[in-house]
């Protein structure tokens, strides 16, 4: 029997009086994929913290190819092989590829750097992964994001790592660049790499990972083997419990319209979009990652300029506009970007809530305090946010919960049109369940929602209709029965029938 | 991140910590002075006495006995109704600019310029009162002056979407040019007139009755106090602080709130600047050197976060009466000018430097 690369033993850790982790137990071979799966909030980051020198267990042990491994720090552990690469990228934009490949290990000898050999060590570290196309003097922040991501699991694999931990790597990917990962995935497998592969997509996870470990509130509850177990099964270890329905759908009925858009286009992108929404309507927008998605909602929304076309508002051209203005008309924006746009992080739930209506909490412009919270405790209620209260700030909450906090200022508004972008993001499948019913409730009363999302299952189990939007132009719509994950890949590369 | 279960009571007590906070920071720093000067006066009796050693510390003993009956010159002068009448009329032009800078500072602005605007204004309020206008104009326009200023401020910053640090440094020389232009590069002796009651000492040797001023810093507190914490406008200063894009994203107007927040900043300079026109009664272009910096710390102290989203009125209040402490007991205490910036650039950092640890340590309870 071979020796575990990774072995975690009972660990336990507490901060403060939350217990973050319970007793966890995993174990990783040499050379295999591993998921690491749970809610947000059940000890996935902690864990990772531990294992890549950030946090100390409590108590615990952890082997790395079967002697005691104690991190004091995540340097310390990247030169013990164990290397990590987190959700958002940890590059420095300003600096050139090459810099970022090699920071804080530069090549150096007196406080100089050696030039030549930090170029050289960067272009052989992106020559093995098969990306030496990648130029090493563009800054990062002039590059896509899949080739930032490449940068960053370069420089992770620059020190000989052995076991590397991957969070949510493909989030903010398309699915090209996703297959393209994966390519590269299973070959640092082949070469003996292990990797903790850490995702919300089970259905990825079911393509890559050889076996996963389940952990549910700072437990390790289950593991197994990838292609013997069904996602029904992981689903239900997660949650403790059975999730019907995946994509619950309430029947909903089609109005008049609502939002008409007409060849519009942005500076840049879009370049022509061309659709029209009805009440009642969830109509779906697909498409690669630069497709334009972005830019149509918020060239829609009055966030960026409207070079030419028309936007319809009902059966009125309303073309430039203002956010406050398209607010007053009834249309809700919700950002993609729930840190930098969505939410005031260190302010309240309640002024979150609020923030575009403060009229039923207030008067003559004085704001009633105990209404104030009477109102947003009955959203929270509504929307199901764990949360202290309506004063906590919403920086403190779980990213679905803060998801649903940014939701629920739509909600408040009542908006009519809703311009959802990628609402259900980085959260975790509970939360994403009972987005798609509150999506389904709305437009089963009449509101009419434009629902941008990378993810292809969600789509195709929550629209009504769907449109792809390619390199910056949509102009077809259809009913999502005439729609399969297939065709619309195909039609997000341009590459339509 | 580990999710919180922290009770509502734990939470309920973190907040008045917080709310307290400040005033903690103000108690300590009266009685430390208290504590000074206690021993600093039990140390120069006992120069007097010539005890040393042993002697010392039982002579020490006997003194503190002794002085029950209350010969302590330096304490009793510190906690006494005229030396806290005194920092308060002290506090008065740092507090009234800390009005108008908290409100900048929660918004994520900065303004430079105070120092500046506090001397042109009070240049225009003397010049004014020279050429006989009724005071009751003089004030008015005084005022108008420093709101104008900050009004241009906020044109600048919103209008081509300028960082305020530089435009408000630009404007700090533009303001202070310009008062010297108007005084003639000297100062304007203003004729008596009301305005000199308005920070005017009478009775020094009590507390009451305070001049007029004092109550009116006091008053436009409570004022600015509900205004940021209860009314839309306040909560809109606070998104746009917390987050621009979410403001801009919520449909808040965030081009013309900053404009108006500058502007009516600016009134509370030339507020502060009428206040400081009242204490010198004269105009002086050269007066208030650096106030802003002062003020900023007085806002800092108060628990703001340069970056933007938090702050308070009353926590800068109480800043900026730490501030007037500090100065007043280093002066009983007989310290040397240069002392008293140590301790006050060493008070800053500390007082911050404590918020980002509780803050730390409340995110992660």
């Amino acid at each position: 029997m071979t020796i575990p690369r990774l072995r975690m033993r009972a660990v336990h850790k507490s901060f403060g009086a939350t217990k973050a982790l319970r007793g966890v137990d995993l174990e990783v071979l040499p050379g295999e994929v591993h998921a690491l799966i749970g809610e947000n909030g059940a000890g996935k980051s902690t864990l990772m913290k531990i294992l890549s020198g950030a946090h100390a267990p409590d108590s615990g042990t952890i082997e790395l190819d079967g002697k005691p491994f104690s991190p004091a720090n995540p340097l310390r552990a990247r030169h013990s092989g164990v290397a990590m690469i987190y959700q958002e990228l940890n590059l420095v934009p300003h600096l050139s590829i090459e810099e970022n490949i090699l920071l804080g290990e530069e090549p150096s000898r007196f406080g100089w750097i050696n030039r030549a050999r930090r170029r050289a060590i960067a272009a052989n570290a992106l020559a093995e992964l098969n990306h030496e196309s990648i130029p090493l003097d563009a800054p990062v922040s002039s590059r896509p994001v899949a080739e930032q991501q490449i940068v960053e699991i370069a420089r992770a694999l620059i020190g000989e790592s052995k076991v590397l931990i991957m969070d949510e790597p493909t989030s903010s990917l398309t699915d090209v660049d996703t297959q393209n990962l994966f390519l590269l995935i299973r070959r640092l497998r082949e070469k003996g790499v292990s990797i903790i592969y850490i995702s919300h997509f089970l259905e990825e996870c079911q393509q890559v990972c050889d076996r996963f470990t389940v952990l549910r509130d700072g437990e390790s509850v289950g593991t197994g083997l990838m292609s013997e177990t069904s996602l029904q099964h992981i689903i239900r270890l997660m949650v403790g419990r059975e999730i019907e329905d995946t994509y619950p759908r309430q029947p909903h009925t089609l109005g008049e319209t609502a939002l008409k858009l007409e060849n519009l286009a942005g500076r840049g992108k879009p370049r022509s979009v061309t659709l029209s929404l009805r009440k009642g309507e969830i109509l779906g927008i697909a498409g690669l990652i630069g497709a334009g998605r972005t830019e149509t909602l918020r060239a829609c929304f009055g966030l960026d300029q409207v070079e030419s076309g028309k936007v319809w508002i009902e059966s009125t051209e309303r073309t430039r506009s203002t956010p406050s203005e398209r607010l007053k008309d009834g249309i809700g924006l919700l950002s993609e970007n729930r840190k930098e746009e969505g939410l005031m992080l260190n302010r309240s739930l309640a002024d979150n809530l609020t923030a575009t209506r403060y009229g039923p909490a207030a008067r003559l412009g004085f704001i009633n305090s105990r209404r104030h919270r009477e109102i947003s405790l009955r959203l929270m209620e509504q929307l199901e946010v764990k949360a202290q209260g309506p004063d906590q700030t919403v920086g403190e909450l779980s990213g679905g919960n803060q998801q649903k906090i940014a939701l629920g200022r739509l909600l408040h508004h009542d908006a009519d049109v809703l311009l959802l972008d990628e609402p259900t993001r980085g959260i975790d499948v509970g939360s994403k369940v009972q987005i798609y019913r509150l999506i389904g409730q709305m437009a089963a009363s009449g509101k009419a929602i434009l629902f941008v999302s990378s993810y292809l299952p969600e789509l195709l189990g929550v629209c009504d209709t769907i449109g792809v939007m390619c390199r910056g132009v949509l102009s077809e719509v259809r009913p999502v029965s005439e729609w399969t994950e297939h065709s619309i890949i195909a039609a997000a590369i341009g590459h339509a029938n | 991140m580990p999710r919180s279960v922290t009770t509502g009571t734990s939470s309920k007590i973190r907040r008045l910590l917080n709310i307290l906070g400040p005033f903690f920071g103000l108690l300590l720093v009266v009685v430390l002075f208290g504590i000074l000067l206690y021993v600093q006066d039990i140390r120069s009796e006992m120069e007097f006495d010539g005890a040393t050693g042993f002697n010392a510390f039982v002579e020490t003993a006997r003194s503190i006995e002794l002085k029950e009956d209350g010969t302590f010159p330096g304490l009793k002068a510190f906690i006494s109704g005229a030396n806290f009448k005194i920092i308060f009329i002290q506090t008065v032009i740092v507090a009234i600019g800390a009005l108008g800078m908290t409100m900048i500072i929660v918004s994520g602005g900065i303004d430079l310029s105070v120092g500046s605007v506090v001397a042109l204004s009070s240049v225009v309020g003397a010049t004014l009162l020279v050429k006989e206008f009724s005071p009751a104009t003089t004030i008015l326009l005084t005022i108008l002056a420093g709101g104008g200023i900050g009004l241009i401020n906020g044109l600048t910053i919103a209008g081509l979407r300028m960082m305020p640090f530089i435009v408000t440094l630009g404007m700090m020389g533009i303001a202070r040019g310009l008062a010297k232009w108007i005084a003639g590069n000297q100062t304007v002796n203003s004729p008596p007139s009301v305005v000199n009651a308005i920070m005017a000492m009478n009775e020094p040797m009590q507390f009451f009755p305070l001049p007029p001023g004092v109550w009116i810093a006091a008053l436009l507190a409570v004022g600015m106090a509900v205004i940021i914490r209860q009314t839309v406008f306040g909560r809109h200063v606070f998104a746009i602080g917390s987050n621009e894009n979410t403001a801009r994203l919520c449909g808040i107007r965030v081009r013309s709130q900053k404009v108006l927040i500058y502007a009516i900043a600016g009134l509370f300079f030339g507020l502060a600047g009428l206040m400081q026109l009242s204490r010198l009664t004269q105009g002086d272009p050269t007066v208030a050197i650096g106030l802003e910096l002062d003020i900023i710390a007085a806002v800092v102290i108060g628990g703001a976060s340069l970056s933007g989203g938090t702050g308070s009125i009353l926590g800068s209040m109480i800043g900026a009466l730490i501030m007037a402490i500090l100065r007043n007991g280093s002066n009983q205490m007989g310290w040397p000018n240069y002392m008293q910036e140590i301790i006050i650039g060493i008070v800053i950092i500390l007082a911050v430097g404590l918020d980002r640890f509780r803050q730390k340590r409340n995110q992660a309870a």
